[in-house]
């Protein structure tokens, strides 16, 4: 994968967690990984348009709890439908935000989905290497995992 | 004041009440999709319009555009993590006031509103 398309992903977690989370975040080094997602709760989004995939946003269930109760402003059990809402919409913001550094590129979101549960997988779309990038936070851990690749539109059009 | 927030997620729905308090404005009503807006944005009269893009059952701009068809002027902010320039643009030409874009900080979002109000007072 192109690392004009990692970038943006990075820009977008540092700016997410700063202006609507207020916590710190430290990214460390984009991997390829195979198995996804890591963690115990994922929220998911797919993108569509010239750069086709998904971006899963992945938690152990204690860090997911601190951050959404920071975003959304209280103490939510990971499987109330408020609890879901708000980790959706942090992973829409962030796929939201990389998505318009994509220069010259036309791409739609999809509305975002959280599934809750260990060891649950996520398969990756056809034809996309995934990277992870590991972050953080001071109570934990967590990763954002993208796979996405260009879509040849011409030559599906052909 | 009245203020009409829509979009399909509830806790930035709250955030965005949450902010519109701070400014005093605590007359509002909520929708989770476009077409749940547009069947009761009339009954609700409001002052202001918060709109998200990206929502199931009928998106944000096809509200605007079928709203702006009926005759309405009330001024609409886009609240939206659509951010590239020429979302903004179709945006503007749809019909929409001012544009926010998520992420957003409390101070951004209330300066657009006072700006929003202030600048469609103007124009009244």
């Amino acid at each position: 994968m192109d690392v004009r398309y990692i970038n943006p992903f990075i820009e977008a977690v540092r700016s997410v967690f700063s202006t609507m989370i207020k916590i710190d975040v430290t990214l460390e080094k984009p991997h390829v990984a195979e198995i996804l997602p890591r963690y115990d709760i994922s929220g998911i989004i797919g993108m569509s348009g010239d750069v086709v995939g998904s971006v899963v946003l992945s938690f152990p269930a204690p860090v997911a709890k601190v951050v959404v109760g920071k975003f959304a402003g209280g103490d939510f059990a990971v499987t109330s439908p408020d609890f879901a809402d708000a980790l959706g919409e942090i992973v829409n913001m962030i796929s939201g935000a990389a998505k318009a550094k994509f220069e010259g590129k036309n791409v739609s979101i999809s509305t975002p989905s959280v599934i809750v549960g260990s060891g649950h997988t996520v398969t990756r779309p056809t034809g996309t290497v995934c990277i992870s990038l590991p972050c953080k936070v001071y109570c934990g851990e967590f990763s954002i995992d993208i796979a996405i690749r260009e879509e040849n539109r011409q030559a599906k059009a052909a | 004041m009245r203020i009409f927030i829509v979009d399909d997620s509830k806790t930035m729905r709250n955030i965005q009440k949450s902010t519109l308090a701070t400014l005093g404005h605590t007359d509002v009503e909520e929708a989770g999709d476009g077409q749940d807006a547009l069947s009761r944005v009339d009954a609700f009269n409001p002052d202001l319009i918060l709109l998200d893009w990206n929502m199931p059952v009928m998106d944000g701009i096809t509200f605007v555009k079928q709203y702006r068809a009926k005759g309405r002027k009330v001024p609409i902010i886009m609240v939206t993590t659509e951010a590239e320039k020429s979302r903004v643009v179709e945006a503007i030409k749809a019909g929409v006031n001012n544009y926010v874009i998520k992420p957003f900080t409390p101070e951004a979002l209330s300066q657009k509103v006072n700006e929003t109000l202030a600048r469609c007072a103007k124009a009244a």
